[in-house]
């Protein structure tokens, strides 16, 4: 391994930096964030689609009352994974190619702090996504919910391996997810261009950041709900056993600590992202940056106070529930300030009506309404109507798929030029906003009322006659609308990759650093490393001695060389994983030799060759 | 050990500080809010065992208070082991080192002769709460003492091949942050497990 990696080193070494050798392992040993950000980014929109049939199953068994096409079991499967899938698999993934591509371009660096450490974190989230979702072949998938809740999961509810899967997987994701986001902090904190102060960071680096935080300080909690879970299930412990004193609320409270930050792990990537966009659509600098960044920051911190509004309905007291709404209740501030300062931003600007943009402004109108009936919910005595019925499903369907997947949209529509070099076909990228709002809308906004009218959530069927069957029917058709506009994206991406149009460096005309190289960006991004002086550098005047550009006199830099290790110990951790799946100690032992081997072999591999 | 994972990136560092150093720092910051779920747990689940062994019948506190010492002073070894590296002196900096592991290792060793005395004594993972979460709690500390031993283990061989100097001064200061943790860790068990029966 060690000859290969060398021989890959020396081709990469001195005049062919720029340009990438090919071959598949030349991936799978590279440690540059933009082909880590590539991986992350396919593979993340695979397990999106994935998801998302799980969700057409879903809505084909409920298009018609007492239907028979999935039964219960598989239906619990279903929804299970659908959201396991769509939180660890599709959005946060989806997010961290963003970080992974765009970051280090935005703050003018060469590559993350840890590059090995980056490659590490892809692997270990690629095999742990394969690994939760093998279950399906070894006797069903995980079917507890994407919340796991005790003792639905006890050995005693949940016999079998199913709810292992889950358990382990999870474990898994959760090291992965550390690893990236202690990455991401300490690149952010510590690569920052000359001249680039806190205050000057794009808004997209500065929501990557506190979502790098929101995920080292949530992950422990849920780490150890996993853990005492799979005591409980493998030793026998007796964390969640009722009669021994044990207490299933307290899996609710470590998932839920968890939980609610996580909606901000998935939503402020994206709040990031239209935050970029906005602007360079409206022409003028986004109005009152300070209050975007610290509301983001007032948004991450108020999270960690609100998780039992997941619990209203559990009998807390009314002491907890008053206080857990009013929390609750205020984090709607923050968010408010971030949507003005928007529309301030667009108001008498310039708009350039193109696909970013359009996704943008898809995304605030579908947040706000999601933003609305979360507000409704934070009141305890509203949800207590509400909790468990497809109300729920609405909101946070209007917050996750409306408000952040809108967003990752902007943000696929704004920077894949930068990622292939090539431009999106805009008439197609309207036509894919269109359908999928309207198709969106036509799905999600009635089951509101399925919800108030108080059709249960997690049921696989309804009986005729409780005047269900039109709204299920519209909810139905809408997701297949919804499902086949996703085709219509798929089909611009490989227009783009056949026939797409040269995107040049700034495309957009942007004003952050990464429309300042190429695209794509050779693969040392900057020759040399740029210098700013103002929050958006393309913008400003005296950017004249700041923006060197490709100056050919100079040297190509010396970039990492790649490493099989990052991926052998994330192999190692996945062996550990099926061990412990299988309950055969042996197999923990090799999957802990393989770790060891890895780690010490990154340990003492020099970075360059 | 000459090339560090940062070192390549580190054509400046807009902080001034080093990349690794903040690494550990967040990492530390991660390990609290871990061990402070743990410990949440177990003061969650603190008498409510509907069966005995309680901790009072267990717990012998005079012994841990013997091994609690061990540990503390091996972060003053490491604290020598440090300045010791810092100032160029390798051969009282593989002292140290070795030191801070052996006391380490004597920590790990009081702490399996426990768990082995409270399972003779009938405390297992499945015999109450207190069980479960004792072994847990003071399990994943004694997890983190290993990963800790085997680090400085190494750091000690590096030394002994010439391959760990002055000038990786950072490198043993990086354990030391690691290795201080877990002992303050450590502390808070102490005083909440032992002390506060
Ligand atoms: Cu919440």
């Amino acid at each position: 391994m060690s000859a290969t990696g060398a021989t890959a080193a020396e081709g990469g070494d001195h005049s062919h930096e720029g340009t990438y050798s090919g071959g598949p392992w030349s991936w799978i040993t590279t440690v540059d964030h933009k082909r880590i950000g590539v991986m992350y980014g396919l593979s993340a929109f695979f397990f999106f689609l994935v998801g998302g049939i799980e969700a057409l199953l879903m809505r084909l068994q409920l298009g018609s009352p007492e239907n028979t096409l999935i039964d219960p079991d598989l239906y619990n499967q279903l929804f299970t994974m659908h959201g396991t899938t769509m939180v660890f698999l599709a959005i946060m993934p989806l997010s961290a190619a963003f970080f992974n591509f765009i970051v280090p371009l935005q703050i003018g660096a060469r590559d993350v702090a840890f590059p090995r450490l980056n490659a590490f974190s892809f692997w270990l989230f690629f095999l742990g996504a394969l690994f939760m979702n093998a279950s399906f072949l070894f006797g069903g998938a995980p079917d507890a919910g994407w919340f796991g809740y005790a003792n639905l999961t006890s050995t005693q509810y949940s016999p079998g391996m199913r709810i292992d899967f889950w358990v382990i997987g999870l474990m898994v994701l959760g090291v992965s997810s550390i690893a990236g986001a202690l990455n991401f902090i300490v690149t952010i904190i510590n690569l920052r261009a000359e001249g680039m102060t806190f205050m000057r960071m794009p808004l997209f680096t500065w929501m990557t950041l506190i979502t790098s935080f929101l995920l080292v300080i949530a992950f422990p909690a849920i780490t150890v709900g996993l853990v005492l879970l799979m005591f409980d299930r493998m030793f026998g412990t007796l964390f969640f056993d009722p009669l021994a004193g044990g207490d299933v609320l307290l899996w609710q409270h470590l998932f839920w600590i968890f939980g609610h930050p996580e909606v901000y792990i998935l939503l402020l990537p994206g709040l990031g992202m239209v935050s970029e966009i906005i602007p360079v659509f409206s022409r003028k600098p986004l109005f009152g940056y300070a209050f975007v960044v610290y509301s983001g920051i007032l948004i991450a911190f108020l999270g960690f106070g609100v998780w039992a509004h997941h619990m209203f309905a559990v009998g807390l007291g009314p002491v907890a529930n008053t206080v857990f709404s009013a929390t609750t209740m205020l984090i709607a501030i923050p968010t408010g300030v971030k949507i003005f300062n928007w529309i301030a931003t667009l108001w008498g600007g310039s708009l350039r009506m193109q696909t970013p943009l359009y996704f943008s402004l898809g995304f605030i109108s579908m947040f706000i309404i999601g933003g609305l009936s979360g507000v409704m919910h934070a009141s305890a005595a509203s949800d207590l109507q509400q909790t468990d019925t497809y109300f729920i499903v609405a909101h946070i369907h209007y917050v996750l798929f409306g408000g952040v997947m809108f967003a990752l949209f902007a943000g696929m529509y704004y920077w894949i030029p930068k990622i292939t070099g090539r431009m999106l076909s805009d008439r197609l990228g309207k036509l894919h906003f269109w359908i999928m709002l309207v198709s969106f809308n036509v799905t999600f906004f009635p089951q509101h009322f399925l919800g108030l009218h108080g059709m249960p959530r997690r049921t696989f069927t309804y009986e005729s006659g409780l005047g269900f069957e039109a709204m299920n029917l519209m909810s139905t058709v809408g997701s297949m609308v919804l499902g086949a506009s996703m085709l219509i994206f798929l089909w611009n991406v490989l227009r783009m990759l056949r026939k797409g149009e040269p995107a040049g460096a700034n495309p957009w005309e942007g004003s952050t650093l990464e429309w300042s190289t190429t695209s794509p960006p050779p693969h040392y991004n900057f020759r040399v490393l740029p210098t700013v002086h103002s929050r958006d550098p393309l913008w400003a005047e005296d950017t004249g001695d700041s923006m060197p550009g490709d100056d050919p006199s100079v040297a190509d830099p010396h970039m990492p060389g790649p490493s099989f290790y990052p991926l052998l110990s994330a192999v190692g951790i996945i062996v550990m994983a099926a061990g412990a799946l299988t309950t055969t100690f042996p197999v923990v032992f090799v999957g802990v030799g393989v770790l060891l081997f890895g780690v010490y072999g990154w340990a003492f591999q020099p970075l360059e060759h | 050990m000459s090339h560090t994972e940062a070192a390549a990136m580190e054509v400046h560092s807009a902080t001034g500080l080093s990349s690794r150093k903040i690494l550990m720092w967040t990492f530390i910051g991660s390990e609290c809010m871990l061990f402070g779920s743990l410990i949440t747990t177990y003061l969650v689940y603190r008498g409510k065992s509907v069966v005995g062994p309680y901790p009072e019948d267990l717990l012998n506190i005079p012994f841990i208070t013997v091994t609690t010492f061990v540990l503390l002073m091996s972060s003053l070894m490491m604290v020598l082991a440090l300045a010791a590296v810092q100032r160029g002196d390798m051969k009282w900096g593989k002292v140290w080192l070795f030191m801070t592991a052996f006391l380490g290792m004597v920590f790990l060793g009081g702490q399996v002769f426990e768990f082995t005395h409270f399972v003779h004594e009938g405390l297992t993972l499945k015999t109450n709460l207190f069980g479960g979460t004792f072994f847990l709690l003071t399990g994943t500390h004694g997890a983190h003492v290993a990963v800790g031993v085997i680090w400085l283990l190494s750091l000690f061989l590096l030394a002994q091949r010439g391959r760990l100097t002055q000038a990786n001064a950072e490198t043993v200061e990086i354990a030391g942050l690691y290795w201080h943790f877990v002992d303050v860790v450590w502390i808070v068990l102490f005083t909440l497990i032992y002390l506060l029966v």
